[in-house]
């Protein structure tokens, strides 16, 4: 691969500069140039060929890029047919995301005219199995054993490169949780395949089969679109709450396909010993579809019993600002943001927090945003779909009486 | 113990912002950084080291100026550093990574833990570390919130999840991947910082690591960025105004209109 820049094209006006990301373009002074046009010289330690300046200069045309002719294996890349899911399970529980994981994975499967299928591991899980088909899988390939009681990455990974190994998948999916992006970047590692994380977007070049991955980068601010062209399965993490969930559907029929596991041939050097829910949060933060946060405005620790009063009353979680964790306020594993979590709810209220951008990249993906500020030029006021403008001390109490008012069943 | 920290060098995001008339970033003034969540994983390595005794290795993928990252890492407490540069390593995405990175450490053995932050603020994909466990054939656990004992070759760890955590141990040598709430970390110490200033930086290149040609860099990726692209960004609604009462009324009306509530 190489990329250069055509000095009698170049007429040094910047906008590739702009749309570099990584830095990796200068202007250099050409004095003795007609019209003394600056030229564009490309720093090929940093650049990455991602190719946004070629797209930036299609005016002008003066830079190339130039992929040589990958040693394309069509007949081993043909090998691979079918759309698999990863059906996360934890103590009695899919997580939700896989729902919405067959979804889209349904839609792929049809564009690319295969089977949907989902994969199930875990130990006396198989009643799961039923309802995967139920939910839109056609297949679902169940491993089960007692040392895979509790998820650990070495032996279910083991699993999975087997099973992928074996039935040869072109699409795999994870939800992009705790679980999903630790396993799945093992698993990419371990079947030398790539890997693109936290997607948001998916869909099909039905001309060479491959998934077109779109995923946000650098904190949200920008937006790629990621191939694994030569390699095979292409695997993704998806993030939740991007996809809506698949209905339910008794009439749905699928086979269900019992995988034997050997668990001795491998070498699992990592024990679960417990887990400790976390008491402070009643509604999983990543997962509600309310949620009301905290920050820095609250100006005291109690505030928060009355954001936790609006939560309950909607049936939502309590999220917080990186200032309001930091001061102690309330737990870390409440925290939005870059720092701390992503969210994607349908509702989010904003309860005395300015919107520091880190902040902001954790949870713009929120369907509606309130934002209850005394600041009308803080960002999260600018960009909130409702600005409450005043105290919150006086304007939280108002919508619990407000809601309690309306709906004496609450 | 050998502990080895494993560092990325970022733009500091906080400063990447949309120019609101061309809705492109606005690289004037981003500064380098090390990525936060890898001054969580040094601080990490330091303590234990400060605890077990030992050494502390930063080691980093990137060109040449990736090492002012590694002698901040110095100042900070680390011993040695390592900047892996080499232009065939330009470009590689996370598996021709988490390959390089394999092969340099495997060059540091015996090692006991190796320690990465949770992911970088650049790429955010978190598939880094497990992906160079995999490499060096060795478990690992991410998002990792407390270390509770290292003893008998084993350590105990609480890895976090969404709704709580998990306790684990696994034997060493092994690789963890560390969350914010593991530490506070130390600033550079003034020793620090003149020990950073003199220290040296062992470059390696593809060929002191013994890195196959076709695993490495970009044309060895099996991933591409096929294009990149500005979202569009969220512009704001409606300010609602009054007494409380009538701000709360307004709200609750208007979420029951979308169906929101």
């Amino acid at each position: 691969m190489s990329i250069y820049i055509i000095p009698e094209k170049c007429i040094g006006c910047g906008l590739c500069l702009k749309v570099c990301i990584y830095n990796a373009l200068t202007l250099l002074e050409r004095p003795e140039y007609p019209k003394k046009y600056k030229l564009a010289v490309i720093d090929l330690n940093k650049c990455t060929f991602c190719g946004a300046c070629v797209e930036e200069c299609a005016k002008y045309g003066a830079i190339v890029l130039e992929k040589e002719a990958i040693s394309y294996q069509p007949s081993t890349i043909s090998l691979y047919r079918g759309v698999w899911v990863y059906a996360e399970q934890r103590r009695g529980e899919i997580a939700p995301v896989v729902y919405e994981l067959l979804n889209e994975g349904k839609r792929l499967s049809k564009k690319l005219d295969v089977p949907l299928s989902a994969v199930l591991i875990g130990d006396k899980i198989s009643h799961y199995a039923q309802e995967l088909i139920i939910h839109g899988a056609e297949k679902v390939y169940l491993a089960e054993d007692h040392l895979l009681k509790n998820f650990l990455d070495e032996p279910y990974s083991e699993i999975l490169a087997q099973l992928i190994k074996e039935e040869k998948p072109e699409i795999v999916l994870f939800g992009a949780t705790h679980i999903g992006r630790s396993f799945a970047s093992r698993v990419a590692a371990k079947i030398d395949t790539g890997l693109t994380a936290d997607c948001t977007g998916l869909d099909i070049d039905l001309e060479t089969r491959n998934l077109l991955q779109t995923r946000p980068a650098f904190g949200g601010n920008i937006m790629a679109t990621i191939l694994t062209p030569q390699h095979r399965p292409q695997m993704a993490t998806v993030r939740h709450k991007v996809f809506k969930k698949s209905e339910r559907d008794t009439g749905r029929k699928g086979e269900i396909i019992k995988k034997n596991v050997d668990l001795n041939k491998f070498a699992i050097r990592t024990k679960f010993l417990e887990f400790v829910k976390d008491l402070t949060s009643k509604v999983n933060l990543a997962e509600a579809d309310i949620i009301v946060s905290g920050g820095r405005g609250l100006g005291k620790p109690e505030g928060f019993e009355l954001i936790k009063e609006l939560a309950q009353l909607l049936g939502g979680a309590v999220g917080a600002s990186r200032a309001a964790v930091d001061a102690e306020w309330i737990p870390y594993s409440h925290q939005v943001g870059q720092t701390g979590r992503t969210v994607a709810p349908k509702l989010y209220i904003a309860c005395g927090i300015s919107g520091a951008i880190q902040h902001l990249v954790g949870m713009s993906g929120s369907k509606c945003i309130v934002a209850i500020n005394r600041d009308p030029e803080a960002p999260m006021m600018k960009i909130a779909d409702f600005a409450l403008l005043g105290d919150l001390y006086e304007i939280i109490p108002a919508i619990i009486q407000e809601l309690k008012g309306t709906e004496p069943t609450a | 113990m050998n502990i080895i920290v494993c560092v990325k060098q970022v733009p500091a995001t906080t400063n990447v912002q949309i120019d609101p008339k061309t809705g492109r970033i606005i690289r004037e003034g981003v500064e380098a950084i090390i990525n936060p969540f890898d001054e969580y994983a040094l601080e990490e390595g330091i303590r234990l080291k400060e605890k077990f005794g030992g050494k502390v290795t930063a080691i980093s993928m990137g060109p040449a100026q990736v090492e002012t990252a590694l002698r901040e890492c110095i100042a900070r407490g680390a011993d040695e550093t390592i900047l892996l540069s080499d232009t065939n390593f330009a470009g590689a995405d996370t598996l021709a990574t988490a390959y390089t990175l394999a092969c340099a450490i495997k060059k540091l053995a015996p090692y006991d833990l190796i320690v990465c932050g949770k992911q970088a603020i650049d790429g955010d994909t978190a598939q880094v570390g497990p992906g160079v466990a995999e490499k060096l054939g060795i478990p690992h656990v991410c998002y990792v919130r407390k270390i509770r004992e290292i003893k008998d070759g084993s350590i105990w760890v609480e890895r976090l999840m969404e709704d709580g955590y998990d306790i684990l141990f696994t034997s060493l040598p092994a690789l963890i991947t560390v969350v914010k709430e593991i530490n506070v970390p130390r600033l550079p110490s003034l020793r620090g910082m003149t020990k950073a200033k003199k220290a040296k930086i062992n470059i390696w290149n593809a060929e002191t690591i013994s890195a196959e040609k076709n695993r490495i860099g970009l044309t060895s990726s099996p991933t591409t960025v096929k294009k990149v692209f500005t979202p569009p960004t969220r512009s704001g609604g409606e300010t609602v105004a009054g007494p409380p009462e009538e701000q709360a009324k307004i709200l609750v009306t208007k979420l029951k209109e979308l169906k929101i509530l």
